[in-house]
């Protein structure tokens, strides 16, 4: 076939192109009928299917292994229902703040960061231009197909000089489309009708092709699916191919391109920018979630068949497998059917390249340049002026640099690989975005630099499992690298990282640059505080649903501008007529009159913030609107400030509490210890009265007798007696009384401590004892004793123990029975520690509710004897304040008639 | 006076102090009979049928109190004097006394002659 047909049916075919997408956007009203249907839409998305698709996928099942071709459309077909969710919502999002590229989408979410944003497009950058080369390359070689026919094949692979002429013409087309129809206007909203359109026609056109070439194979050269099928696998070389038996490929291989290429069909720049920013209506995603899978299974129907029929009429492999769709038509002499599946590659090299280029230029101007104009003001520096004319200069820069920067690759290294790998390899790259795209859309507790780490993380790995090693293959770098590991360490191989061994290069590095990625994801979030931004976009982004039904009432805080700002900077970005379009629209609906607005609520804010977002992006767009917004969104100071503020009003209100606490409790406090003066008052006045009745009775009888006998000199002499004993015990028992007063007064100040000593509390009970066994007998009481043979030393005062000693045993002489008296004394030591002593008589008991009482003062029962109180009522009292004062205790233990135990114990004193 | 010697009935706890009123009461020809609480008052009351009673306050149990209540409410004691003594001096005490029905009120230690007198003018003129 003669270069020039070839030439000018391609320039013919670009020129359809040019025409489709300028008649759509000078008809805005047809060409809207057109565009913004789910029909347009879901064959746009087919953007997916570039010359890889067209060439590769047939080179790539002709050989071993060559069933995965399958994993590529496999992954969005099975991701396609999911759509309906994750699609949606990223769209509603995307249009809610005015969001046009996939890394102003990540920059967005994790507050408006910029750096975010240049990370997520340098790794498009990286990973994308040589997926743009590449296709320079199916271009080029087709291009070489055609015009070298009758020569060998691998001669015209091998004219090298011919392949960079067509390589280069074919880029420098393809940058006047990509500006011509991707910067014709600054849209706010990155919609290019006529672009999609045109995308759409070529999506069209590759599948007739395609199916065309598919139908020629299968039923011109052979009797369909059957005849062909079988005569292939007559052949043991090429049944041993499609056999999934005997294939490489493992199921971990499978799993891995699955995933990357679920996230390709999502994530690519390309596909965000066809299935996001281009689209009119998000309910077109419910009709393409089928279609669209349709799509890919049309398209590949014949791949395999057309590879069977390949390798049957090329066994020898002189010819290439990628060429296959060409070779087969051309060896036929199907010269018509050659170019129309020419042209079908054609349309999918160039609908990727444009698209992509765009989506790039995209994010390299709002996420890289401009912010960095703004950053060092620049742009602000020339304060007035429209400078929307300089944004689509530098969108129209990047679109060349880009371009030159994909042949410059294209030229290096390009030539050295299939198309299936470079695709794999920008696919890996890209599958980095997924853990922070996920999380911006599920996740709330991710922050920024969980997403930076993840990021930086992941793209690290991709670099040094992927980009480094194919560019070592290539022979840029040393083969070593490979071989030996990074440095020379075998864990550092790119292949095998880890020494994990996988039969499949981008499988590995898949699964440890998102096992990494995501880890540290999840793990640098879960250990950073996020910002007030990135919480406030995280609730926008993660509850979409409730915030686009509520309006524009999301933000945390009002902001408030003067109007004439706004108004300046969507001029100065956006062009003064798109810009005033914009006001108009909005005056209209909310009926405002502009010439009267001087300030602009948060809502014209917002909506101005999110049309110079599509503009410049969001992170240059909310810096820009910074400087003229009343209140920015408040800081993260200003919020912790805020929290402290609340933090001490709680801390303040819950001191007050406790203090009121305590102050209840102090006044419950005062209340007892008043109560306890009264009570320590009435005492007082009880001890009086008792004391002075105590001594009063016997002074009565004292005065009365003395009176008596002094009235009666003449008494009889047993009279006088009998009187005078009863004065003299009397006086005997006011002594008493007035000796153990004293005693309390003293035991109760606590002065005895003083005079303690060593002492054998042994010795001290049996002389106690001895004392009063004069008085047991009298009495004719009965004693049983229990003393210990040895010492039982005790740190004390002896005469107050005595006193204690005495009073228990003669309570019990008092209390005993009346006619057989009763008395055990037994003594021991209890414990290492502890000394016992228990007194128990057979009286009538002491009944429960009085075994208390009895040890307050002046208390008493009355006795078994006399039937009435034998004492002054303080003994009891006395002995258990000198026990305290020892360290030691007394307590009662009795049934009614079953007489009373008094047990005091006392510490044993240790040298 | 009646021909019939004035009975007396002495209560008291405290026998030395019985022991002294005894003595006076039976110097000045009185007929005594003597209890040490206030249950023992009762039933020697309703044996004895005194003129008087020479009643002491505190006493375990039953004090002189409620021995002058529970006697005020029987006909046969009408017109028997109650003389309170009392180791309990203070002035509500006494008011106390009188309250419960005291003909007289006299306070420990007591002085032998105001004793005696009082009990011969109760029972000289009721």
């Amino acid at each position: 076939m003669s270069t020039s047909i070839i030439i000018i049916s391609s320039l013919v075919y670009l020129l359809l192109l040019f025409l489709i997408a300028y008649l759509v956007d000078a008809y805005p009203k047809k060409g809207k009928k057109l565009v913004d249907n789910p029909y347009t839409y879901a064959l746009s998305l087919a953007v997916y299917c570039t010359a890889w698709t067209f060439y590769g996928s047939v080179g790539k099942a002709a050989s071993p292994g060559g069933i995965t071709f399958l994993c590529t459309y496999i992954g969005p077909v099975l991701i396609a229902p999911l759509w309906i969710f994750i699609l949606k919502k990223i769209i509603r999002i995307s249009k809610s703040q005015g969001l046009t590229s996939i890394a102003d989408f990540i920059s967005s979410r994790y507050g408006k960061s910029t750096r975010l944003g240049v990370v997520v497009t340098l790794v498009s950058f990286f990973g994308i231009v040589p997926y743009i080369s590449i296709q320079l390359k199916a271009v080029s070689s087709s291009f070489g197909i055609l015009t070298n026919e009758g020569k060998e094949w691998n001669e015209a692979l091998n004219n090298a000089s011919f392949y960079d002429e067509n390589a280069f013409i074919i880029a420098v087309i393809l940058t006047i489309f990509t500006i011509f129809f991707g910067t014709r206007k600054l849209d706010p909203n990155e919609r290019h009708g006529g672009l999609v359109a045109a995308i759409a026609f070529e999506s069209i056109w590759k599948l007739f092709a395609f199916l065309a070439i598919g139908i020629f194979v299968t039923y011109g050269i052979y009797n369909g699916f059957g005849d062909l099928f079988s005569k292939a696998y007559a052949h043991p070389e090429i049944s041993s191919i499609f056999s999934f038996k005997e294939s490489e490929v493992d199921s971990w291989t499978w799993t891995w391109l699955i995933i990357l290429s679920m996230t390709a069909i999502l994530f690519l720049p390309r596909q965000f920018h066809v299935a996001v920013v281009e689209n009119k209506d998000a309910n077109y995603v419910d009709k393409a979630a089928w279609l669209f899978p349709l799509y890919l299974l049309l398209i590949n129907i014949f791949v395999v068949p057309i590879a069977c029929g390949g390798l049957l009429q090329f066994p020898g492999g002189e010819v290439e497998a990628d060429n296959f769709v060409l070779s087969l038509p051309l060896y036929y002499g199907k010269d018509i059917l050659a170019l129309i599946v020419y042209l079908g590659g054609l349309s999918a090299a160039t609908s990727m390249v444009v698209v992509a280029i765009i989506a790039l230029s995209i994010m390299i101007s709002n996420n890289l340049v401009i912010p960095l104009l703004i950053r060092t003001g620049i742009v602000q520096e020339q304060s007035s002026g429209d400078l929307s004319s300089r944004l689509i200069t530098i969108r129209r820069i990047s679109i060349i640099v880009i371009m030159l920067v994909a042949y410059i690759y294209f030229k290096a290294v390009g030539a050295g690989f299939s198309l299936v790998s470079i695709g794999l390899i920008s696919f890996a790259a890209i599958a980095q975005f997924m853990p922070v795209m996920l999380g911006a859309l599920y996740w709330k507790e991710a922050t920024e630099k969980g997403a930076m780490a993840g990021l930086l993380t992941g793209a690290f790995i991709w670099v040094v499992t992927l980009a480094i090693p194919t560019m070592a293959e290539v022979g840029l770098l040393s083969e070593n690298i490979i071989t030996e590991g990074y440095f020379g360490f075998s864990v550092l191989k790119p292949y095998a990282l880890f020494g994990m061994e996988s039969s499949d290069h981008i499988a590995h590095a898949a699964f440890w640059s998102l096992l990494l990625n995501t880890g540290m994801f999840i793990g640098v979030s879960l250990n950073t505080v996020p910002k007030q931004i990135e919480i406030t976009q995280a609730n926008l982004f993660v509850d979409i649903k409730k915030y686009t039904k509520k309006g524009s009432e999301y933000e945390l805080v009002k902001r408030e501008a003067q109007y004439r700002d706004i108004e300046n900077l969507l001029h100065r970005f956006l062009g003064k007529k798109t810009a005033q379009k914009i006001l108009t629209t909005y005056a209209k609906s909310e009926n405002i009159n502009l010439e009267k607005l001087k300030t602009a609520n948060a809502q014209l804010v917002n909506l101005a913030e999110s049309h110079l977002a599509g503009a410049i992006g969001t992170a240059s767009a909310k810096f820009l609107l910074a400087s003229v917004v009343k209140e920015d969104p408040i800081s993260l100071e200003e919020m912790l400030s805020i929290l402290d503020e609340t933090h001490e009003v709680i801390q303040y209100s819950k001191a007050l509490e406790k203090k009121s606490e305590e102050l209840l409790s102090t006044t419950q406090q005062l209340k007892a210890a008043n109560e306890q003066l009264k009570n320590f008052d009435r005492l007082k006045a009880d001890f009086i009265t008792t004391v002075t009745h105590e001594l009063r009775t016997p002074i009565t009888s004292i005065k009365a007798l003395s009176k008596i006998l002094s009235d009666n000199k003449d008494l009889d002499t047993d009279k006088r007696t009998e009187f005078l004993n009863i004065i003299v015990s009397e006086s005997e028992r006011i002594a008493r009384l007035i000796n153990q007063v004293l005693d309390l007064e003293k035991v109760q100040s606590g002065r005895t401590k003083s005079d303690f000593k060593v002492l054998d509390f042994n010795q001290l009970t049996q002389l106690a004892f001895k004392s009063l066994k004069a008085l047991f007998k009298e009495k004719n009481i009965e004693c049983i004793t229990a003393f210990p043979s040895t010492e039982l030393l005790v740190e004390g005062n002896a005469d107050r123990l005595t006193q204690v000693v005495v009073n228990l045993l003669s309570n019990a002489i008092k209390f005993c029975d009346p006619e057989e008296g009763k008395v055990k004394i037994s003594l021991q030591a209890e414990s290492p520690n502890l000394i016992v002593l228990k007194v128990s008589d057979n009286g009538a008991g002491i009944p429960l509710e009085k075994q208390q009482l009895i040890f307050e003062q002046f208390t008493q029962l009355n006795s078994q004897r006399t039937g009435k109180p034998a004492g002054s009522g303080l003994g009891l009292y006395i002995s258990q304040k000198i026990l305290k004062q020892h360290r030691g205790k007394i307590s009662v233990q009795s049934k009614k008639n079953q007489g009373a135990t008094f047990i005091a114990s006392l510490p044993l004193y240790h040298k | 006076m009646s021909d019939k010697p004035t009975k007396v009935l002495l209560v008291d706890d405290e026998p030395n102090i019985l022991v002294a009123i005894e003595f006076l009461m039976v110097q000045n020809g009185f007929l005594v009979e003597m209890a040490f609480d206030g249950v023992e008052a009762i039933e020697k009351a309703k044996a004895f049928l005194p003129d008087i009673i020479v009643l002491d306050v505190m006493m375990p149990e039953m004090d002189g109190y409620e021995v002058a209540n529970h006697l005020r409410q029987d006909q046969a004691f009408v017109n028997t004097k109650i003389i309170f003594l009392t180791a309990r001096g203070t002035e509500t005490d006494r008011m106390n006394g009188y309250g419960k029905g005291a003909e007289i009120y006299l306070t420990k230690p007591f002085d032998n002659n105001q004793l005696v007198s009082v009990v011969q003018e109760l029972a000289t003129y009721g």
